[in-house]
């Protein structure tokens, strides 16, 4: 990597670890947002695939409990996006204002159908398509994004200075149907892993066919990208660096046969696919940092630029170095509690 | 166009933020219930406290959801909407939400998950104590978003640098003058509304003659809360304003349509505010009343809004009616929980039908307290969004007015059918009432106290030995 886009300002000490610090805490909360959030939004996308009333049962409460603190991951990492870097945040914000807006109300179907579906019930089909749309609609902004990012953003001193639609491309929309197809098979994994019966064995026949169009969409991502950009291209395969990143493809790889293994219809593994997918999940999102940093808003605005005043990203560090390990712990304790497979018929309303 | 985009951003942020608040302040108070009720049922071990935790969990749960999903949105629209505001002020406002998500929102949200659906799957002592870490949860969420909040009414412990606020105290930015008073009066606003609901509700039990026993304990436990807690909020709106009047007199001024600082100053019970003409139409005023209120002094004068330059004056008409619709709706409630109260100690609460009729339709009220409260305090603070470091006009993203208008538009339409449909179902669960008959099956039913996991992992503490029968399970097999 070019020493230059390491340390572009020119900083020493604090002033240069403390954002460096920051964008490695955005990364773990948009990390753990994307795989815990993940799964529950792919247990929606596959909701239409099982149209039993009891079988949608079984989907909805293998992740009611869980649901909720997955998506505070979401606001932790746009929270910290905006105490950390506040620049970047108010030149993404505005420049994603239309899918950003979409998912949000996206999740806001989807969110209120975990308690409206079982109040309404018998009348509570229109909260199985709000669940379904709603958590296919939110996978797809969230794609739309990503992609978003990648293509940068029309910047004019501090402010975005693009259009509402300028992350509305091609290649956008393909991240955006390939997140879909990617939260699926990391639903359909968590089904085989957290549930028993029926729908245990339509999983594992969703999810092999699911995670070939996934390893499709991140072969078409990864020719697309470096066609498509060129500083990224730069980045892949100028000097050793094609030696130095080959780890990502052959990870991928590895991460997705065993996935594939784990999918085995005799059921011989109950949890392997799924943390199989979430590694997969964990290595693109490596690879996506690999190309875009240390570019918050790419292609000009870097992590030491965007980043806050030092008081204000101490003040919260200190906070989050103090707190993440109560978070994680309890996240860990209720998982705990509400291990095991949820059996058909079973449930905890 | 710009000016067209800011105010349907203004719009759009008043619209979104006022749907949200309503769920928070009910989940605030009736996490609180709920957890009390349950403390009640360990402590007596009375089958009806259960019965109605477990009633009032269903009601919590639904209305958490809505504040769940209607506060995601807020937190993104600071950044979509209003990008300047946050490169000016992220530095002190962004910290403190940071604060809030990890400090409560994944409290409330861990907790949730064994509070909603861990009755028969941990030790009932585990999970009374998931109840109160959530009822906690809600209170130092309110902590930290109305220290940010009370922040942009009274800025403190920053220095401004190149247009963007730098904290230097943080004790000074989250303890800013207004922060101490805002807390206390939303929080007590939010156990004065949940409370009201509460009696409400047992008052219509027992006028439909259904659920006595649990009934009675609703419109006991409201109407104490009620009793206490109207005459507590007079209090402390009244602490409340006097400080604004120190910090924001320009908001005071408009809250009691206040001109002209020419002598002992009046107290404005109605009029019509004219912002052009500067004077209130078809007033009615008591000499000198105002002086007594807010300067305790018979003699007591305040700024007025002449005092104040055209452009740094609040819009008075939203400000003052809305001000008028709060405190009438504080003397109504005050009345209702003193009236309760009293027939109470002539143990006629139970039977006097003209108040238990009046007490069933008061539920609403104390959301539109609410509502109102906000809206005096945030139109107050115009034309600024932080006070006298951002002005409203440019606080606003670089977006054009289709985009914004397209996004209201949606905003209004999934509101209005989601939260709609979502209060239709609170509603129709409160009028449901609890319901013995299916909770006693229900976890029968679905096999969940026959797991092994959930009955091999009960520790074997002192506390869960405490627990009437053992635990949860026996004693709903039992009702």
């Amino acid at each position: 990597m070019n020493p230059v886009d390491l340390n572009p300002l020119g900083l020493t000490g604090y002033a240069y670890w403390l954002p460096v610090v920051g964008t490695g805490v955005v990364g773990l909360a948009v990390a753990m947002y994307v795989v815990l959030d993940g799964f529950d939004l792919g247990v929606g996308i596959l909701f239409p695939f099982y149209p039993q009333e009891a079988d949608r049962d079984q989907l909805m409460n293998s992740v009611a409990p869980f649901w909720d603190g997955n998506e505070t991951w979401l606001v932790l990492g746009g929270t910290w996006l905006l105490v950390a870097f506040p620049l970047a945040y108010s030149i993404i914000a505005p420049a994603l204002y239309v899918p950003l807006i979409t998912m949000l109300l996206a999740l806001v179907f989807r969110g209120v159908a975990f308690e409206f579906r079982w109040v309404a019930k018998p009348h509570h089909r229109k909260w199985d398509v709000a669940f379904a749309a709603g958590s296919t609609v939110a996978a797809f902004a969230q794609g739309t994004m990503v992609g978003g990012i990648l293509n940068g953003f029309r910047v004019d001193g501090q402010q975005f200075a693009g259009g509402p639609l300028d992350w509305l491309t091609p290649f956008s929309l393909m991240c955006g149907f390939g997140l879909i197809v990617g939260y699926a098979v990391l639903g359909a994994c968590w089904l085989v892993m957290k549930t028993a019966g029926p729908v245990e064995v339509r999983a594992r026949q969703y999810a092999r066919p699911l995670l070939l169009g996934l390893l499709a969409f991140i072969v078409l991502v990864s020719v697309w990208t470096p066609l498509q950009f060129k500083h990224i291209a730069a980045r892949w395969f100028g000097d050793l660096h094609l030696l130095y990143l080959s780890p990502v493809p052959l990870l991928t790889a590895a991460l997705a046969a065993s996935c594939w293994r784990g999918l085995n219809p005799t059921g011989r593994h109950s949890t392997l696919a799924f943390y199989s997918a979430v590694g997969l999940f964990i290595i693109s999102f490596v690879g996506l940092a690999i190309s875009t940093l240390p570019y918050l808003a790419p292609p000009s605005i870097n992590l030491w630029e965007a980043a806050a005043s030092p008081s204000a990203q101490t003040f919260m560090l200190v906070g989050t170095t103090v707190l993440i390990p109560f978070v994680l712990g309890y996240t860990v304790f209720v998982y705990h509690t509400f291990r095991g497979k949820v059996r058909p018929g079973e449930g905890y309303h | 166009m710009e000016s067209d985009a800011l105010l349907l951003s203004r719009i759009q942020f008043g619209f979104t933020i006022s749907a949200h608040i309503i769920f928070p302040a009910f989940s605030i108070g009736s996490s609180a219930f709920v957890a009390t009720l349950l403390v009640l049922w360990k402590r007596t071990g009375r089958d009806h406290y259960h019965r109605l935790a477990r009633f009032w969990t269903k009601i919590f749960a639904v209305s958490f959801a809505m504040g769940v999903v209607s506060g995601i949105p807020l937190s993104y629209e600071l950044g979509t909407n209003w990008s300047r505001y946050s490169l000016a002020t992220g530095n002190v406002v962004g910290p403190l939400i940071g604060y809030e998500v990890l400090t409560a929102f994944f409290l409330e949200a861990t907790f949730l998950g064994i509070m909603l659906f861990g009755w028969s799957r941990v030790p009932s002592w585990l999970h009374v104590t998931s109840a109160v870490l959530v009822a906690l949860g809600t209170m130092i969420s309110g902590f930290w978003i109305l220290a940010a909040n009370s922040w942009m009414q009274t800025p403190a412990g920053h220095v401004m640098h190149n247009g963007i606020a730098i904290p230097v105290d943080w004790l000074r930015v989250i303890f800013n003058p207004s922060f101490p008073y805002r807390f206390t009066h939303m929080m007590t606003a939010a156990y004065l509304t949940t409370s009201v609901v509460v009696l409400a509700g047992g008052a219509r039990y027992l006028l439909e003659g259904k659920f006595e026993e649990e009934a009675r304990t609703m419109l006991r436990m409201g109407v104490g809360m009620v009793a206490i807690l109207g005459p507590a909020q007079l209090f402390f709106g009244d602490q409340h304003g006097l400080n604004t009047l120190e910090y924001q007199p320009a908001k005071v001024a408009a809250m009691e349509g206040h001109w002209e600082n020419n002598g002992p100053a009046a107290l404005v019970l109605f009029g019509i505010p004219d912002q052009d003409r500067e004077l209130n139409h078809a007033e009615i005023a008591i000499p000198r009343l105002g002086g007594l209120i807010l300067k305790h002094d018979l003699n007591g004068r305040y700024a007025g809004l002449k005092d104040f330059p055209k452009a740094d004056r609040p819009p008075v008409f939203p400000v003052f009616f809305a001000f008028r619709i709060m405190v009438g709706i504080g003397v109504l409630l005050i009345t209702l929980g003193l009236i309760g109260a009293f027939l109470w100690s002539r143990r006629k609460l139970f039977t006097t039908r003209w108040y238990l009729q009046a007490a069933t339709y008061s539920w609403p009220v104390g959301f539109i307290a609410i509502l109102a409260g906000w809206v005096t305090t945030e139109s107050g603070r115009q034309p600024y969004v932080a006070y006298g470091i951002v002005r409203t006009a440019d606080a606003l993203s670089p977006v054009g007015v289709a985009t914004v208008a397209s996004s209201l538009i949606a905003f209004l339409l999934v509101y209005t059918v989601v939260f709609s449909i979502g209060i239709y179902y609170i509603r129709r669960l409160v009028l449901g009432g609890p319901k013995p008959a299916v909770i006693a099956h229900e976890p029968v039913h679905q096999g969940l106290p026959n797991r092994p996991l959930s009955l091999g992992t009960q520790p074997t503490e002192r506390t869960a030995g405490h627990a009437p029968e053992g635990g949860s399970a026996p004693t709903e097999a039992r009702t």
